[in-house]
């Protein structure tokens, strides 16, 4: 019987590595599965797809929800020859980044998979992902202004 | 009876091709990429998306290439092109105190936590044209400083310590946000659709009546609280998955304008507050939007409502460029039998002037014998 934490914890682990697919660029996406060697032998269910998502802002920041615009989504769902279904969803419009998502996501849930799909593409998209963020920070950070006071007389 | 007119296929075919090729112009100037657009003509791109109502930096890039610049003609054609796709749903509200932060400005604080962050900006430069541009001249790498990890609380968090300020909008608990592509807009308007409204409308549009505001048409006095421009997560609950699904981030702008208020019967003097929200770095469309958006809630915190920014269905039911250009460009098109109609009906009433006329020439004529 597994129990509630473990299944949270499942969840969330479940539910990073999916963000961390979705923020992916495609390319390196691909080129990090490809090298990997998994076997892709999922059959598609569902897409891959592009739709709308609407997307939602609150007022003032943190106030009432009010639609403010849209964005193109792209979704798959696979299911793997053990019976076993991946989703993903990622903005944008590229299907075959979406589809080894969806791919990788019914993989990782395999123990025999979980450790090779952590090494060899989630790791290396978070370090990326990391990096791309922290230059921007920096680069950001060196445009912060610091004020100084200016003393004007003798008293 | 109706004639109908056919006629102009081998014209409009001639002139489709004729507008690719200038499109294309001098064939010895190299034809620009879509990747080229989306990076070197960003802020294109992110108006184009604002307006159009459609975050996609690649088919906003096309529309641009497409348009030949016509930046609303582009906006056209991201609207059209949305409309061929099916929706998947709403997304979960977006966190923008949660933003990696590209510029984050406040006119009001200077000493803010995670401080004043200019970022990639045009403020401060001396709007010279500069020659360099014309040459491929590679531009100097970025300054990198440490960066402090501080949270970035937005700054109308900061103000409503005091009272002085009034908290985020809000609307009934039970309301469902509603969707101004789903529904007719209808009159008196809450403000969830108003702001709908305003993030995709015409730029131009918004900024003339926010600087109307400024200059005495329903002045309300405002301060550029704070503007941040950065990436937001963006999540979906989906039925297959039980919990929230990530889909990536997004680059929005952020406007909190700060409005001094004296107060009125229904509400003590404090500072009210108009909101923007746009898609990409739009900032000028940001701060006219949050003008705007106090200016039309006037009604809301009892204001007498004398100018045109404070007239929701004046603002509201112009402020859609694409709706805007269609009904100005149909003009063009052939009118010929309704103008004939209207020929005609000049002509009578003119016959009809003159005779009376000349019926009143002969009164005051006999008259005076």
């Amino acid at each position: 019987m597994v129990s509630r934490q473990e299944r949270q914890t499942v969840m969330q682990q479940r539910r990073e590595a999916m963000a961390v697919l979705a923020a992916a660029p495609g390319q390196d996406l691909l080129g990090l599965w490809n090298a990997a060697a998994l076997p892709d032998e999922a059959a598609l269910l569902r897409g891959p797809e592009t739709g709308l998502v609407t997307l939602r802002g609150r007022m003032g920041g943190g106030g009432a929800a009010f639609n403010f615009g849209e964005a193109t989504v792209t979704r798959a769902t696979v299911k793997l020859p053990s019976g076993v279904v991946g989703h993903a969803y990622a903005l944008g419009r590229e299907k075959e980044k979406v589809r080894v998502a969806a791919v990788i996501d019914a993989l990782r849930q395999q123990p025999e998979f979980e450790t090779a799909i952590e090494e060899k593409i989630l790791a290396p998209l978070r370090r990326r992902q990391a990096e791309t963020d922290e230059t921007r920070r920096t680069e950001t950070a060196a445009t912060r202004v610091d004020f100084f006071t200016m003393v004007r007389g003798e008293d | 009876m109706y004639v109908a007119v056919k006629g102009g296929e081998a014209a409009i075919r001639n002139a489709h091709t004729l507008l690719a090729d200038r499109r294309r112009g001098a064939r010895d100037v190299p034809a620009l990429t879509l990747e080229q657009i989306a990076e070197q003509l960003a802020l294109a791109v992110d108006r184009v998306m604002a307006e159009g109502s459609l975050y996609d930096t690649g088919l906003a890039a096309l529309a641009v290439k497409q348009a030949r610049g016509d930046m609303i003609e582009a906006i056209f054609l991201l609207r059209a092109y949305r409309t061929t796709l099916p929706r998947f749903g709403y997304t979960r509200t977006i966190d923008t105190a949660a933003m990696l932060v590209e510029r984050r400005i406040s006119a009001t604080y200077k000493d803010l936590p995670g401080g004043q962050l200019l970022g990639p900006t045009f403020d401060y430069t001396h709007r010279l044209l500069d020659p360099e541009l014309a040459e491929d001249q590679e531009p100097a790498a970025p300054e990198a400083r440490a960066a402090d990890h501080e949270a970035m609380p937005r700054v109308s968090e900061i103000l409503a310590q005091e009272g002085l300020i009034e908290e985020d909008g809000s609307l009934p608990e039970e309301r469902e946000p509603g969707d101004i592509t789903r529904e007719p807009p209808e009159f008196p308007m809450q403000r969830d659709l108003r702001l709908q409204a305003l993030s995709r409308g015409d730029e131009g549009f918004l900024l003339a009546l926010g600087y109307s505001t400024q200059r005495g048409f329903g002045r309300n006095h405002p301060f550029a609280g704070e503007i941040r421009i950065g990436e937001v997560e963006v999540e979906i609950d989906v039925p297959e998955l039980g919990f929230p699904v990530p889909l990536g981030r997004i680059r929005v702008t952020e406007c909190q304008m700060v409005n001094q208020f004296k107060g009125s019967m229904k509400v003590p003097p404090q500072f009210t507050r108009g909101y923007g929200l746009v898609f990409g770095q739009s900032e000028r469309k940001a701060m006219a939007m949050a003008l705007c958006d106090r200016a039309l809630r006037a009604g809301e915190l009892g204001e007498d409502i004398t100018a045109p920014a404070q007239d929701e269905e004046f603002v509201i039911s112009h402020s859609d460029n694409v709706q805007a250009t269609g009904f100005v460009e149909h003009l063009k098109l052939p009118h010929y039998v309704d103008f004939q109609a209207e020929l005609g009906l000049v002509r009578q009433m003119r016959r009809e002037y003159e005779e009376r006329r000349a019926g009143a020439a002969t009164e005051r004529r006999e008259a005076a014998e």
